[in-house]
């Protein structure tokens, strides 16, 4: 399975991310610059965390309009597994990809510590690996990750199932319903803002984060490789 | 040459633990009276020739990017410049 890691002015978890494929899940990868207007050969799109654009005007809002967005859109469109973390999943609700907003921290603070999730659906191609309501450990590094949406649209994320991840105990950053990942409703768009980039080996404290790429893999191989 | 000054607020449903803060500061400097604080953001856009109607126009660049629907309103004042 071919990964593109999109890279833009400002990106920082983008090598993060490119290890953890590379070197954790032994997959292809390779880095995409934010100009890029071909991503046909990808099998799935990473969008990084970090500080695209400075975090200027609101996070994630210049990156959403970037050229390579539009081809992300189209990958989404033909059912390609895309995972926006932290950054990569404000520019995924800037972009109109996922619903609602990410608003700054409740208590003002970047929150920058391993927290716990718990995984709400295991029935999605990022979770299949996951025991549904498993306790994994995951951390953040935000400082505007309060998701928030309109009423209308939580009801949606509900009926939908749309909701992947909650924080478990302490909520960090006061999102609405604890929400730590969404999911859009076809179910190949995948938005958190924990990293699980940096919790694929037990060296770096946690390894829960490795089975949502391993998802990822395991669905593709189902749907793709036939003996 | 047509400058436009945009303004664009959070919404107000959405909390603004910002505004919250900055509101605590004043009541500790002795100002009761200040009932609430909403932080906000005022951008100056100058605009050159264009056959485009500048309310469509300015509409359409807030509406795409300055500023967020979900979480945001925005409202601006045309003023034309020589």
């Amino acid at each position: 399975m071919k990964f593109a890691v999109l890279v833009f002015p400002g990106s920082n978890c983008d090598i993060d991310m490119y290890h953890a494929i590379k070197d954790e899940l032994g997959e292809e990868v390779e880095y995409v610059w934010h100009t890029a207007t071909d991503l046909s050969k990808f099998d799935g799109i990473l969008v990084p965390g970090g500080f695209s654009y400075g975090d200027y005007l609101r996070c994630g809002a210049m990156a959403s309009q970037s050229n390579v967005m539009a081809e992300v859109k189209k990958a989404a469109a033909e059912g390609k597994p895309v995972l926006g973390v932290c950054n990569g999943f404000q520019i995924l609700t800037e972009a109109g990809l996922l619903p609602g907003a990410l608003l700054r921290n409740k208590n003002l603070k970047f929150m920058c510590r391993t927290v716990q999730l718990k995984v709400e659906n295991n029935s999605t191609l990022f979770t299949n690996q996951y025991e549904q309501g498993q306790i994994i450990n995951i951390p953040i590094a935000h400082g505007e990750g309060n998701y928030f949406c309109d009423e209308e649209t939580l009801a949606k994320l509900k009926e939908n199932n749309q909701i992947v991840f909650t924080y478990s105990g302490e909520n960090p950053n006061g999102s609405l319903e604890d929400i730590a990942g969404i999911i859009n409703e076809r179910g190949n768009v995948l938005g958190m803002m924990p990293h699980p980039e940096r919790a694929a080996n037990d060296l770096l404290g946690s390894s829960d984060g490795l089975a949502l790429f391993k998802s990822i893999v395991k669905q593709w191989r189902e749907s793709h490789v036939s003996n | 040459m047509t400058k436009v000054k945009i303004y664009v607020t959070l919404r107000e449903s959405v909390l603004d633990p910002q505004g919250s803060a900055v509101q605590g500061s004043l009541a500790k400097m002795g100002y009761n009276e200040v009932s609430d604080v909403r932080i906000g953001k005022y951008l100056e856009v100058t605009i050159g020739e264009t056959t485009c109607s500048i309310d469509d126009l300015v509409k359409e660049m807030c509406e795409k990017l300055l500023a967020n629907t979900v979480i945001e309103d925005y409202r601006f004042e045309v003023e034309e410049e020589n």
